[in-house]
């Protein structure tokens, strides 16, 4: 296990890197341009449209946590290859560029925190590490979080990012879904608090798993949710989506969301949530 | 494909004509035709044996799909007498991809749930191809529920391309339906076969997947995705299916090998489809052998198994890994 240093500066965006200068950027959902320091001391949040740009799992740890620590663990499992999945790269070989890359070991970091003084069993998931798919490391590392919750009966926290399961483990990641799912079974049982949290994009096999699980499931505003990929559906159906589908605000109108936050208000939202959840202090 | 035979069962059906046409001829009066007969039909054997013993993982695909194979319904109604099916899900509609529903195995009173397909077109539209909505997976949930309160073993039979992909699916919650029912199968208190009898397409599969036992008939494909979903989205080309079906590893041998199911159910030679009846009295056993072992178990163990079993499932490592070197991208892909 090991304890997150805190970033010296603030946010480190994925975006930022993207950017030559670093001066600039333009929102992809507006088109504005804006100061890219600006950006960074409203959470890399668009001024003009609110839309949230995607950071990286170390950011929320950093925005929802005390003192940005989490107490790391199971960062030591390795995705191997046991499909020797071959397609344009070798999958050792994605794993090994996407390690490089991200400095992560694979899409989700786990751990033990405190958000406003109440101990959480907390993971999150960064959709830098090969879209923040899940194969058997993702889901061993949420199942081991989730066991964590049912030993030290804490709550469970969790914010996905993420395209779904991960094709390259093939059936391997579509149990990721079941074994998780059923560690969730148990802890339903056990009435501890699962707050699911949704950043852009939470999409199929995460979504088809425990992040549609929560007692209380919120959003970043503008997330693509869903279950099947909005280019799969259009294909299929033959015909333009409407405008909005599959946002958190779609979610939220259709019943399968229970709130939408905006990224400055996340941690007070979810402690006050973790406050409502969690059973009245024995009183002795 | 052909209408309704696939390009390599094309030699045997040949040779099975033209035995037939000749026992038609002969009618059992010349002696030389009917060792002309029987040479022939040892021929036929050979082939069989010969091409069903080395099918690629494609072929195997093909045939989970052959439009003559035994569907849902048809086990359902070959392996249980009294079959009275239930239906909807008490909230939307009542989904047709999906059947359920009470009948019984030798006298044992049990729940049916399986995903259902069509043979013509009329039907395969009516069944939506086997693919369910949200509403199919709620129906699913429902009546297992009422199986689990009224104490009846659950068989599940798998066979869908996917849960569907719509605007209406995604409004009604494709997702939570599917999540939900992976929580609750892990809380129902009776046993759950899973029997993939076709295609397990994901998570539309795995959302009636969670079991006690799974099993998957021989020539049946489980998968994280499609080939051709994967093909289209690794090789940016749907055709490179066959390609996409040997890299996911989806036949029923790999899924042993991956300790993902228990057993394989070996089908007539040549598919099930070319003897239904054969097929569905192999699958008849297997199913009376799960529910005999698993009627064995306390209900908390029953439990307690079953998300054991499904705990265990993954590959990792967790020393520090060393990938193997850097190497060529294989040919012919990319
Ligand atoms: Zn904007």
């Amino acid at each position: 296990m090991e304890w997150f240093k805190k970033p010296k500066n603030g946010l480190v965006s994925q975006q930022k890197k993207e950017i030559p200068d670093g001066l600039w950027t333009k929102c992809e959902s507006c088109g504005e341009i804006i100061y890219v320091k600006e950006l960074e001391k409203n959470l890399w949040v668009c001024h003009r449209c609110n839309f949230h740009f995607r950071i990286k799992s170390k950011d929320y740890i950093e925005l929802l946590l005390d003192e940005g620590k989490l107490e790391e663990y199971d960062n030591n499992l390795i995705s191997t290859d046991p499909l020797k999945f071959k397609d344009s790269k070798r999958y050792p070989d994605r794993i090994r560029d996407s390690r490089k890359k991200t400095g992560l070991n694979d899409a989700v970091i786990v751990g033990i925190g405190k958000i406003e003084n109440k101990e959480v069993s907390f993971g999150v998931m960064d959709f830098g590490f090969i879209g923040g798919s899940m194969g058997s490391v993702v889901g061993e590392k949420v199942a081991r979080a989730i066991e964590r919750s049912l030993e030290r009966k804490i709550p469970l926290v969790i914010v996905s990012c993420s395209g779904g399961a991960r094709m390259q483990e093939g059936i391997l990641s579509l149990m990721q879904m079941a074994k998780t799912s059923g560690l969730l079974a148990k802890l339903y049982d056990a009435n501890i608090p699962f707050i699911s949290v949704l950043t852009n994009p939470t999409t199929a096999g995460v979504m088809a798993s425990y992040a549609s699980l929560g007692d209380v499931i919120i959003a970043e505003p503008k997330a693509l949710l869903g279950f099947a990929g909005p280019r799969v559906i259009q294909q299929t159906i033959g015909q333009e989506l409407p405008t909005g589908f599959q946002s958190s605000e779609f979610f939220l109108e259709h019943g399968f969301l229970d709130k939408i936050v905006e990224r400055k208000d996340l941690k007070k939202t979810v402690s006050l949530l973790l406050e409502y959840l969690l059973p009245p202090a024995k009183t002795s | 494909m052909n209408g309704q035979y696939l390009d390599f069962e094309k030699p045997i059906l040949d040779l099975e004509k033209r035995i037939q046409d000749m026992k038609d001829f002969a009618s059992g009066e010349s002696l030389e035709l009917s060792r002309e007969i029987q040479l022939l039909e040892k021929r036929k054997d050979r082939l069989l044996q010969d091409i069903y013993s080395k099918l690629t993982r494609w072929q195997r695909v093909q045939l989970a799909r052959h439009p003559l194979r035994p569907h849902s319904l048809d086990y359902i109604n070959l392996i249980s007498t009294d079959f009275v099916e239930l239906h909807g899900d008490r909230g939307f509609a009542d989904d047709k991809a999906v059947v359920g529903g009470f009948g019984k195995i030798e006298g044992r009173a049990v729940m049916f749930i399986g995903q259902q397909k069509g043979r013509d077109t009329k039907q395969k539209l009516y069944r939506n191809f086997g693919m369910m909505h949200p509403e199919g997976y709620r129906k699913a949930l429902r009546l297992m529920q009422l199986a689990s309160r009224s104490g009846k073993p659950i068989i599940i039979l798998v066979d869908t391309p996917g849960a569907f992909p719509g605007i209406g699916a995604e409004e009604r919650g494709q997702a939570e339906a599917i999540a939900r029912n992976l929580r609750e199968m892990f809380r129902l208190k009776v046993p759950i076969t899973i029997n993939i009898v076709g295609e397990g397409a994901s998570g539309g599969a795995l959302g009636i997947g969670i079991g006690d036992r799974v099993l998957m008939l021989e020539n049946s494909w489980y998968s994280v995705i499609s080939p051709e979903g994967c093909s289209a989205i690794l090789w940016r080309d749907s055709s490179k299916a066959p390609l996409a079906a040997e890299a996911l590893k989806l036949s029923s041998f790999d899924l042993k090998e991956l300790k993902v199911i228990d057993r394989i159910v070996l089908e007539p030679v040549g598919g099930a489809h070319r003897n239904p009846k054969e097929a569905a009295d192999i699958l008849k056993r297997e199913i009376i052998k799960d529910l005999g072992e698993l009627s064995e178990l306390e209900i908390e163990e029953l439990l307690q198994k079953r998300i054991e079993k499904f705990r265990r499932m993954g590959v990792f490592s967790t020393e520090e890994y060393h990938l193997p070197e850097r190497g060529e991208p294989p040919e012919n892909i990319g």
